[in-house]
């Protein structure tokens, strides 16, 4: 494979590729707790499959990222601006931000949205090592009775839960896998 | 129709309404502003459902339209046509078949699965414009969870009815939080939003789009000695003689005779095929 470069990696057929791809995103930020595959894009390391065609599906120019931690490569910010032209920023300003939990930091430095238009809240899309329905015990809208997912935080995520209607959201990526944690989803240790 | 890009709508313009999707979806039933798009249709004729119908269909899957329930009007014939012809997905008039339904005014009789996707057109997406005309005022009312007027209103309706009398676009409140319009729907259908599928809301003109996910609470505003009816009119079907589906009254001539018949085409179609026989239906057999 030829190396890797700020111009590769992209989608083939991004009309086609993205759409699906949102329905994945879709599918999981509607039914939190489930977990699909998501492919098409091939971005630079450290990024998985997951989060980089989740970005390249969500970002544009109108878009403001925030790259956490080892995600903020060069060859990471050349590759992102190549293909999204999303304008890289600091956490507080952020739509998106991306990174392993420990690099995104406290959740309070992230935008949760005004209560007049909690739309405009950050997304964090967290790498995790593994992504599983385990542990964790979600209920809420999206999910019938319960279900289980593997989250790094539970305290910081149930407190962003608190927060609802305003509160960030939450995409876990793991390799070619994905899963999501809206801010309206209530979370239990065990149960 | 290759001229045009997958589903008509350019990639930018699909990831901003991506975007509001999800957002949409992390908050239920609260509206997302969006900057929607001129379409090749007035408004009024379901541009905003368009839109999310763009944003959402995959090559891969079946697209069906009604229309006050109906899969043979002027508008969800057109809109079909439109996604025929610049997304080629496949299309359908049988609600089981179907992948994503974009719908006006109605939701199928059928009960909907998991792995589908309803799209509502909305004309006023806001279940306050009647009560305060102003945005600035009603998104305060929104934030401040501020819903006494709408209690009001239907206050009124008792006062004066003696009954609850909003029959369409009943008010419902969504995970215990907003307030939503469910878009002109018969309030018959109400109990139906709770449902396995993910339901998706957009308002071209008013430049809305709001969700509701599979699952969710979705209760309709009442009083304790006054609750909820979801009402329909006392009569079977009298091509199919369901008695449980919504019903349309069609007057047949000038001495004042009518029919009644379900709204939803599609399910009183599979009824007379599989053997039910109406009133009307029995009169022409014999």
């Amino acid at each position: 494979m030829a190396a890797q470069t700020q111009f590769s990696g992209g989608f083939e057929n991004a009309p086609v590729q993205a759409a699906h791809a949102f329905r994945a995103a879709m599918t999981v930020m509607a039914r939190p707790g489930e977990i699909r595959a998501l492919t098409g894009i091939e971005p630079p390391a450290p990024l998985s499959l997951a989060a980089g065609t989740l970005l390249l599906t969500l970002c544009d120019p109108e878009t403001k990222v925030h790259l956490a931690g080892d995600t903020d490569t060069d060859a990471g910010r050349k590759w992102l601006t190549f293909h999204t032209g999303a304008p890289i920023v600091s956490a507080d300003q952020a739509d998106f931000a991306v990174g392993t939990w420990r690099a995104l930091g406290p959740l309070n430095a992230y935008r949760i949205g005004t209560p007049e238009y909690p739309d405009r809240s950050a997304t964090l899309i967290v790498e995790c090592d593994q992504l599983e329905q385990r542990a964790a015990v979600l209920s809420g809208p999206g999910i019938k009775d319960t279900a289980r997912l593997s989250l790094p935080d539970v305290p910081a995520l149930q407190s962003n839960a608190t927060l609802f209607p305003l509160g960030c959201d939450f995409f876990f990526t793991s390799g070619d896998k994905i899963a999501a944690l809206p801010r309206s989803t209530q979370i239990r240790t065990e149960g | 129709m290759s001229e045009y890009n997958f589903a008509y709508l350019d990639e930018q313009t699909k990831r901003m309404i991506r975007r509001a999707i999800l957002k949409g979806l992390a908050v239920p039933g609260y509206q997302v502003p969006f900057a929607s798009r001129e379409m090749p249709m007035p408004y009024g004729w379901g541009t905003g459902g368009v839109q999310v119908s763009a944003a959402t269909l995959t090559p891969d899957d079946t697209f069906k339209v009604i229309d006050q329930g109906a899969d043979d009007t002027t508008n969800a014939v057109s809109i079909r046509k439109f996604f025929e012809n610049t997304a080629g997905v496949a299309t359908t008039e049988e609600t089981e078949k179907a992948t994503v339904i974009q719908t006006r005014h109605r939701i199928p009789e059928a009960k909907l699965r998991e792995d589908q996707i309803i799209v509502y057109q909305v004309p006023i997406p806001e279940p306050l414009r009647f009560l305060e005309p102003r945005e600035t005022e009603t998104r305060k009312m929104h934030s401040l969870e501020e819903y006494g007027l709408m209690h009001v209103k239907l206050y009124e309706d008792i006062s004066q009815h003696g009954a609850i009398s909003t029959a369409y676009a009943y008010p419902v409140k969504v995970s215990g939080r907003y307030v939503m319009d469910p878009s002109p729907i018969p309030k018959f259908d109400n109990p139906k939003l709770e449902m396995d599928a993910i339901q998706l809301f957009g308002a071209g003109r008013e430049q809305r789009i709001y969700a509701v996910p599979p699952h969710t609470k979705v209760v309709s505003l009442d009083f304790e000695d006054y609750p909820f009816e979801a009402t329909k009119a006392d009569h079977p079907c009298d091509l199919c003689g369901a008695e449980d589906s919504y019903l349309d009254e069609v007057i047949m001539d000038d001495a004042g005779n009518r029919m009644f018949v379900c709204s939803d085409t599609d399910y009183c179609r599979s009824r007379r095929e599989a053997g039910h026989v109406g009133r009307l239906a029995e009169e022409n057999a014999a």
